[in-house]
């Protein structure tokens, strides 16, 4: 779905700091997020995947230029956060069943700069392929030692590590013998609204992703790449667990104007 | 530089495990926070008119003087115990959720002109690939005839934009949500 642009406008005309009035002095410089490429997001209607066809839109989206509203988004860097929010297996007065692991990676922007201080919350199936939830009703156990949530922020170099057991695969209903293949779901603020994003992590080699809608949505194959962890013998620990390294890539912003770029000449300046 | 960026995925239908169980927010603004305060009530609604039980709403505003608590905007004020400007709640089996506020005030827009109070929207759920971001406007609000972005919609739909006030309840305002169908909300490509 294409969105509509208006005519005649950019995101930097309309945004220019040149253009605000003497009225608006105290109006903070806007600077825009970067639009993602084509076939790198999926659609919102995906055939093959059912539940679209009666929750998708069908009018295009309309272009909205980056306000105010749009590059500013809750902060939560003073949350407080359990000291076993980061680690699932910990939670409960026993260990949960399953392959210990860990996830651990980096939350970056486009450019390559990391995003401190940012909230990541996580949520995952157990080890047998079933969520604690009252609408999950498929025929493996429930374990009363995992609830299967987390939650962290990450460091100033845009760090985290999460300690949990790998979640099985499951059946939904989709399609005739529909397995979703073992995934954590990933939801990060970033700086802005315009940032907001909510994943899942997938694990390396998993031979149901070629069946699954939900990572065929997106087109672009480099991009559903960038949501399959690779196994990382760094974040391994000996005798402990296996690592998972999973980075996150959000949105960069275009050029700031006043550091980035030479300031346009204002009219009547010398 | 631009890395390849992490794409959306549905949050599915177990969400409330991580996101709302224990992390709904329902209060954007404490009591004693500036402002006039609001009971804002939302319906989710499919292309068939059924309300969704399991989709999620996220709110993002302005405080009573239109300012973000953020560093980009008002630093000063980003700690500040009574306002955040943040909430989120799932919808109930009826599709609905409702979040206790203040009106926001307004925010510059587009060449420094300002904009009418709104409130930003993300609406996440089961067979939604990406989130849906929209923007509720207050019906009746005489800033709306001039805000730039209510200006970008078609003024067909620009209705689908405006909060409604509960007739019966003074400070209630109401705000359906629907996905597509005949009555399909207005979303923003943001």
């Amino acid at each position: 779905m294409e969105s509509v642009r208006p005519e005649g406008s950019s995101e930097h005309n309309l945004m220019s700091t040149t253009t605000i009035p003497p009225s608006n002095k105290t109006a903070p410089i806007v600077v825009p997020y970067r639009r993602p490429d084509p076939g790198t997001q999926p659609e919102s209607n995906y055939a093959g995947y059912l539940a679209t066809a009666r929750r998708a839109p069908s009018n295009p989206l309309i272009y909205l230029p980056h306000t105010l509203s749009e590059v500013t988004g809750p902060v939560f860097g003073h949350e407080k956060i359990a000291e076993t929010d980061n680690d699932l297996t910990r939670q409960h007065s026993s260990d949960p069943l399953g392959e210990r692991i860990i996830v651990a990676g980096q939350v970056l922007d486009a450019d390559g700069r990391p995003v401190s201080n940012s909230l990541i919350e996580i949520w995952q199936a157990n080890a047998a392929g079933r969520y604690r939830h009252a609408v999950d009703n498929h025929a493996a156990p429930l374990d009363p030692n995992f609830s299967g949530a987390g939650r962290t922020l990450t460091d100033e170099n845009g760090g985290y590590r999460f300690i949990t057991i790998k979640p099985g695969a499951y059946p939904w209903r989709n399609h005739e013998n529909a397995w979703r293949p073992a995934h954590i779901h990933f939801s990060l603020f970033g700086p802005a609204f315009a940032t907001r994003i909510i994943g899942q992590m997938y694990f390396p080699g998993d031979p149901l992703f070629a069946y699954d809608p939900i990572l065929q949505s997106i087109p672009d194959e480099k991009s559903r790449q960038r949501l399959i962890s690779k196994f990382d013998r760094e974040a391994t620990e000996p005798e402990w667990a296996l690592g998972y390294r999973f980075d996150i890539v959000l949105r960069g912003r275009d050029a700031t104007p006043l550091l980035g770029q030479p300031k346009p000449a204002r009219e009547g300046a010398r | 530089m631009s890395l390849t960026l992490t794409p959306s995925q549905t949050v599915g239908p177990y969400l409330h495990i991580g996101l709302s169980d224990t992390r709904s927010v329902s209060q954007i603004a404490a009591d004693g926070a500036p402002g006039e305060r609001i009971t804002l009530s939302f319906r989710v609604f499919d292309g068939d008119g059924l309300p969704l039980p399991d989709a999620m709403i996220e709110l993002w505003q302005a405080d009573a003087d239109g300012r973000y608590h953020h560093p980009e905007d008002a630093p000063e004020r980003v700690s500040d115990p009574l306002f955040r400007g943040f909430g989120r709640m799932a919808t109930n089996v009826d599709g609905s959720c409702s979040f206790q506020t203040i009106k926001p005030g307004r925010v510059p827009g587009p060449r420094g002109a300002p904009q009418a109070p709104h409130i930003n929207v993300s609406v996440f759920g089961r067979g939604l690939l990406k989130r849906l971001p929209t923007r509720i406007y207050f019906a009746d609000d005489p800033a709306n005839a001039s805000d730039p972005i209510l200006l970008l919609v078609p003024e067909s739909r620009r209705a689908t934009l405006l909060a409604q006030p509960d007739p019966n309840r003074q400070g209630n305002w109401q705000f359906e949500i629907h996905l597509c169908g005949p009555r399909e909300t207005v979303f923003f490509d943001v």
